[in-house]
This record gives structure tokens, C-alpha cells and sequence, in this order.
């Protein structure tokens, strides 16, 4: 059981990252670290991406000393997923921030239950 | 390979180039060329669907010519084609009927950019239903949540803020978990492409010791899509989500968003996992019994629901645990009355939370019952079109409902077991009964003259005379405020249009349902 943690440890990283993550985006109070545990969270799952692609002793898919052998390169997939990955989670991190200026600007807190509870005093508009 | 094998990648490009193209227009002009434009979408895929329909197989559209393993693909058949022409009919009647809440709801300047939020949401809606590589999915499913997040947040009062960050919050984790089972399936597959998925799942199904890697894979990929589209108990954010956004939001979000990411899920279960592995893996139970916990709790909170709009909420969240009973019980009868119901819902679902703000206009902008009596006596156009789409919630005949329920027993004693026939029969009595219970009640309320129920024509009593002037001064404010709305024209073709479609539609399915279940099986035979 160890053994195999041991062997895959890269693995084994990314998924504790992931699920640190998890817990931080469901149960952390504070916005701006639910936005953290959102990015370590997909970090995580970048890392497990990356560790697949990668495998040890080959270089980086670039022709560049005229060896065209699949045996001698890593596979370029999962780095393309990781980029593209990357950029989805930029994205949604950007617009989750603005929200996060949104409310403060409202609630003069980051914490989300203390705006639940302020907006329940709030007169509702409709 | 006819032109009409383009059309697929067509819509969704064309769609992201129209919403960029959105962001220069005037409100105005964004709104009719999104109006024209989606009627061209609807044709192409029309287009789509007739020629799968003739030569009766789908067809793949490879991107750039790159052959299988390597390169991106899109592929077509009758299924995804009739979910695409029924999803953008039911997105241009919302933009058309929801259009004059937009003005009142935003800034004029800003109305361009919310067409630009339609229209990358077609983009991904788009490609979601074509797409046949599961990453495509993922990017697509993201730019959907980004969408969809947008268009809730358009409305910059009250809680819309909150509601859309708690809608977000629990799309990031399911789009985290969705992605992680993503990687974990490529990591054990070694493919994108959803076909040489497929291939590479059953040569692993084989080998007994696989099977809990590939059952957690699918497992947190199915928790992810779950938290997406509202599954049991994930549905708590959908009454904030869907009753503070502006109609025509509310309308797409419930009846296309979370269907778009059951669609996902159900590709992902036919397509790249296959109903003879599915068989094996514990996944459909948990569906079964998640969808079904999901109808009755939605039900009873849609009865507890004091407001017209969360009622209307909640009842979705019993909806999507129709479709996911149906995705339990499996096979083809369960897939095809899973799909049916998406149709049906979709319909109703966007008929009813287009209508309910008509309602509420006229009974001085509150969506709370007690205010709501007797707006329907107001707004005619209305208060019959709720009663339609209430009926076809119900499960009346010769609506949607009933079809998709008659489906749904069907598939369960297809199905073979007798405790899932029992417990789907047992269900949709029960909650057919629970969905009468609040849509009669809402209806009997809409259509109550609040001042001749409170002044009884039948004068017998001192008791009544007593209370007589209390209750006619608690009246008098009321009065007043519901003259004001009246006056102004709350229906016009704008409403009545769309209406008159989505009412067809229902109708249609209700009647004809056998057309559209024929069109579905051999879409599944093809997907």
C-alpha cells in the first residue's frame, strides 16, 4: 500500500492538493480564500495531468537534434489539456473576483455568512 | 459528405463570432440580430436533423482532417440534432418574451452585452450537444458556467449578487470534480475522443480489478455534473439562482443550462462507457434512488414555497430528478424517456417562469402568493398559459407531462425488476399528486377576486359584517397599487408569439409523443 503511494507520489500530491482544495472552496468562510482552495484545487488536478504526460528520461517534444522517434519524446497532450486548463481556470477566477468586489462593496465583508445573514435583513426588492 | 456536414461547426463558431460581434452593436440592434440570427441557427440545424433523418446514420465531422486518435471531432445525429433545434426555439422565445424585462432590468447601455452572454452561451450549448471529445466538453461546460453566471448577474439588485455567487461556488466544484474525473478517465483510457474511449473502457470492464478505478472516475465525474445541473442534494441553490434573475435568465438557465449538463452526463454514460459496462458499475442505483429522493423533497419544498417564482424553482429541482430517475433505470426505454422528459421539461419549464413575471407585474411586482390573488382575472394571456403549463407539469393527458410519465412507467417495467417498478410507479403517483397539490393551489389563488372573496355575495351572517370594514381597509392599499400595473399592456405579440410555440410544442409532445420518441430511439441506435 505505502509502496504504491511511494512509487506514484507525484500523484498522490495532486490528489491531497485537490482535495485540500475541495475542502477550502466548500467550507472556508472567506471569499477570497474560497477562490484560493478554488485554485489550488484545479492546480491540483494540473499536477496529475502534467505527471501523466511526463515520462522520465525523454525530452520535450521538440524536433530539434533530428530524432524523430516516438521513443525519445513525452506526450504533448496532457500539457496542451494543462494550458488550456489554465486558462478556464484564470477565467472563471477572474470573474469570481469581481463578484467578491461586488459584494464588498455592498456588505463591507468577505465573510459569506455574515452577507447571507444581512441580505436576509434586506428589505427584498421583488 | 454533403454541406450540410459543416453546419454542426457552424453554429458554434458563428455563435462565438456573434457574441463579439454583440459587444459593438446598440442594445436594440444586438437584440434583432440575435433574434434573426438565431432563426438561422435553428434552420441549420434543422437542416442537420432532416439529413440525418434521410440517410438515417450520423455522421462525424473531423476538424482540420486530422485523422482519429490525434485530432478534434464533431459528430451528429437525429438526438443531438432535435435537442439543438428544440434548445435554440426554446432560447429565442425566451429572448423574444423575456425581452421586456431586460429594459427594465438593465441599463440600455449594457443590453448589448447581455446578447453577447446569449450568444456564447449558444456557443456552448452548441457544442456541448455536438461535441464527441470530452475535453471540448469540459472547456465548453466552463464557458457555459461563466455564461450562465452572467446572465444572473445582469440584474444588479438585491441579492442577485449573493444568489449568483453561491451558483458559482457549487459550479466550481462540480467543474473541479467533473475535471478530475475527466483526467482520471484519460489517465486509465488514454483518449479523448469519446469513441476510442468507449473502445479502450470495455477492453479495461474486463478485468474485474479495474473496475472501482474506472467506477470512481465515473463516479466523481457524475458527483461533479450532478452539483452542475441540481441533482437531490445539490438543488438548494436553485430557488436563490432562478427566482431573483431576470425572466428570460430564468427561463434558460432551468429549462437549457442544467439540461445541457445532463446531456453531457448522459453522452458520457452511452457514448463513452456503454450500457454493457454501465450494467456492471453501481452508478445507475445511486441515480435511481437520488433522482427519485430528489422528486419527492422537491416536491414538498415547492409545497412549502411562499412565493410563485420559488415554487417554480423548486418544482425544477423535482423535474431534474425525473430525468435522473430515468438515466437510473437505463437501458433503452429509460434513456429515451430521460431525453423525452429534457424536451418536455425544457418546454414547460420556460412557458411557466416567462409567465410568472406577467403575473406578478400586474399584481404591483410581488411574486409572493398572498399579493398575487386574482392576477390572472388581469392578465388573461397569462393566467392560460400557467394553467397549461401546470397542467403539463402535472402530468395531464394530451400534454407534455403526461407523455413523459407514461414513458417513465413504461421504461421501468421495461426494466425487469419489480422493486424498481414499485418504487418508479410509487413515485410518480405520488409526486403527480404532490405537483396537483401545489399547481391547483397556485392556480385557484391567481384566479381568486381577492374583493369578492372577501365581501361574500351571500350576506347571512354578523359575523362577516363585523369583520367587514377591518378587512376592507387591510384591502384598500392593495386596491390601489394593483390599478396602477393594470393599466399598461402587460401581453403583447411579444408574449403571445412564443407563447403560442411553446404551447404548440407542449401540445405536440403530448399528442404526438410517438414522433418524437421514434426520432429519439433512432437517434440513441445512432448516437
Amino acid at each position: 500500500m505505502l509502496e504504491t503511494f511511494l512509487n506514484n507520489y507525484v500523484e498522490a500530491a495532486a490528489i491531497i492538493l485537490f482535495g485540500v482544495g475541495f475542502t477550502m472552496l466548500l467550507f472556508q468562510r472567506n471569499l477570497i480564500k474560497k477562490l484560493m482552495g478554488m485554485n489550488i484545487m484545479d492546480t491540483g488536478t494540473f499536477l496529475f495531468l502534467a505527471s501523466m504526460g511526463y515520462i522520465s528520461g525523454r525530452k520535450a517534444p521538440i524536433i530539434t537534434d533530428g530524432v524523430q522517434s516516438v521513443e525519445a519524446y513525452i506526450n504533448p497532450v496532457p500539457a496542451g489539456l494543462v494550458l488550456t486548463g489554465i486558462v478556464v481556470s484564470v477565467s472563471v477566477t477572474a470573474l469570481t473576483l469581481s463578484m467578491t468586489v461586488r459584494l464588498y462593496r455592498r456588505y463591507h465583508t468577505l465573510n459569506i455568512d455574515d452577507i447571507y445573514r444581512m441580505s436576509k435583513h434586506e428589505m427584498e426588492d421583488r | 459528405m454533403g454541406f450540410v456536414w459543416n453546419f454542426p461547426l457552424f453554429t458554434i463558431v458563428l455563435s462565438l463570432f456573434s457574441g463579439v460581434l454583440c459587444t459593438v452593436l446598440s442594445g436594440k440592434k444586438a437584440k434583432i440580430y440575435t433574434m434573426i440570427y438565431e432563426v438561422i441557427l435553428i434552420m441549420m440545424t434543422g437542416a442537420v436533423l432532416s439529413y440525418t433523418m434521410r440517410t438515417g446514420q450520423s455522421f462525424t465531422y473531423v476538424m482540420g482532417e486530422f485523422p482519429a486518435p490525434w485530432g478534434n471531432e464533431i459528430r451528429a445525429g437525429i438526438l443531438e440534432a432535435l435537442m439543438a433545434v428544440s434548445f435554440l426555439v426554446i432560447m429565442l422565445c425566451s429572448v423574444i418574451a423575456g425581452g421586456r424585462y431586460l429594459k427594465k432590468d438593465l441599463d440600455e447601455s449594457r443590453i448589448n452585452l447581455y446578447f453577447t452572454l446569449i450568444n456564447l452561451m449558444t456557443a456552448a450549448l452548441m457544442s456541448i450537444i455536438w461535441t464527441n471529445d470530452i475535453f471540448t466538453g469540459y472547456v465548453f461546460l466552463e464557458i457555459l458556467t461563466l455564461t450562465s453566471c452572467g446572465i444572473l448577474l445582469v440584474r444588479e439588485i438585491g441579492r442577485t449578487t449573493l444568489a449568483a455567487m453561491r451558483y458559482m461556488i457549487l459550479n466550481l466544484l462540480g467543474s473541479g470534480l467533473f475535471l478530475l474525473g475527466v483526467v482520471l478517465l484519460y489517465d486509465i483510457t488514454g483518449h479523448l475522443l469519446m469513441v476510442n474511449m468507449h473502445q479502450s473502457i470495455v477492453e479495461i470492464a474486463k478485468e474485474p480489478a479495474h473496475l472501482p478505478v474506472l467506477s470512481i472516475a465515473l463516479g466523481i465525474l457524475t458527483i461533479g455534473l450532478a452539483i452542475k445541473s441540481g441533482l437531490f442534494p445539490f438543488h438548494f441553490w436553485m430557488p436563490d439562482t432562478y427566482g431573483r434573475a431576470t425572466p428570460t435568465s430564468a427561463a434558460i438557465l432551468s429549462s437549457l443550462v442544467s439540461k445541457a449538463y445532463i446531456l453531457l452526463l448522459f453522452k458520457i454514460y452511452y457514448r463513452v462507457v456503454g450500457m454493457e459496462v454501465l450494467k456492471v458499475l453501481p452508478l445507475n442505483r445511486i441515480l435511481l434512488i437520488l433522482g427519485m429522493c430528489g422528486i419527492i423533497f422537491g416536491s414538498f419544498s415547492a409545497i412549502r414555497a411562499r412565493n410563485i417564482n420559488r415554487m417554480t424553482a423548486f418544482s425544477s429541482a423535482a423535474q431534474i430528478g425525473y430525468i435522473y430517475m430515468g438515466l437510473g433505470i437505463g437501458g433503452i426505454a429509460g434513456y429515451t424517456a430521460a431525453m423525452f422528459h429534457i424536451l418536455a421539461h425544457a418546454l414547460t419549464k420556460s412557458q411557466l417562469f416567462l409567465t410568472t413575471p406577467r403575473l406578478a407585474e400586474v399584481s404591483g411586482d410581488r411574486l409572493e402568493f398572498k399579493y398575487m390573488q386574482g392576477s390572472a382575472l388581469k392578465c388573461r394571456a397569462a393566467g392560460r398559459t400557467f394553467i397549461i403549463s401546470s397542467l403539463s407539469m402535472i402530468g395531464i393527458p394530451i400534454l407534455a407531462g403526461f407523455s413523459s410519465k407514461l414513458l417513465f412507467g413504461v421504461a421501468a417495467v421495461d426494466s425487469g425488476s419489480w422493486r424498481t417498478v414499485i418504487a418508479v410507479m410509487v413515485v410518480l403517483a405520488v409526486s403527480s399528486l404532490l405537483n396537483a397539490m401545489y399547481f391547483i393551489r397556485t392556480m385557484v389563488r391567481i384566479y381568486t377576486d381577492p374583493e369578492r372573496e372577501k365581501t361574500p355575495d351571500d350576506t347571512d351572517g354578523e359575523v362577516v359584517t363585523a369583520k367587514e370594514p377591518g378587512a376592507e381597509q387591510a384591502q384598500e392599499p392593495d386596491a390601489d397599487d394593483e390599478e396602477r400595473p393594470y393599466e399598461g399592456q402587460t401581453t403583447g405579440l411579444d408574449y403571445h408569439l412564443p407563447m403560442i410555440v411553446l404551447t404548440a410544442g407542449n401540445v405536440f409532445l403530448g399528442l404526438f409523443s410517438w414522433v418524437i420518441v421514434d426520432l429519439i430511439q433512432r437517434g440513441l441506435a445512432m448516437f
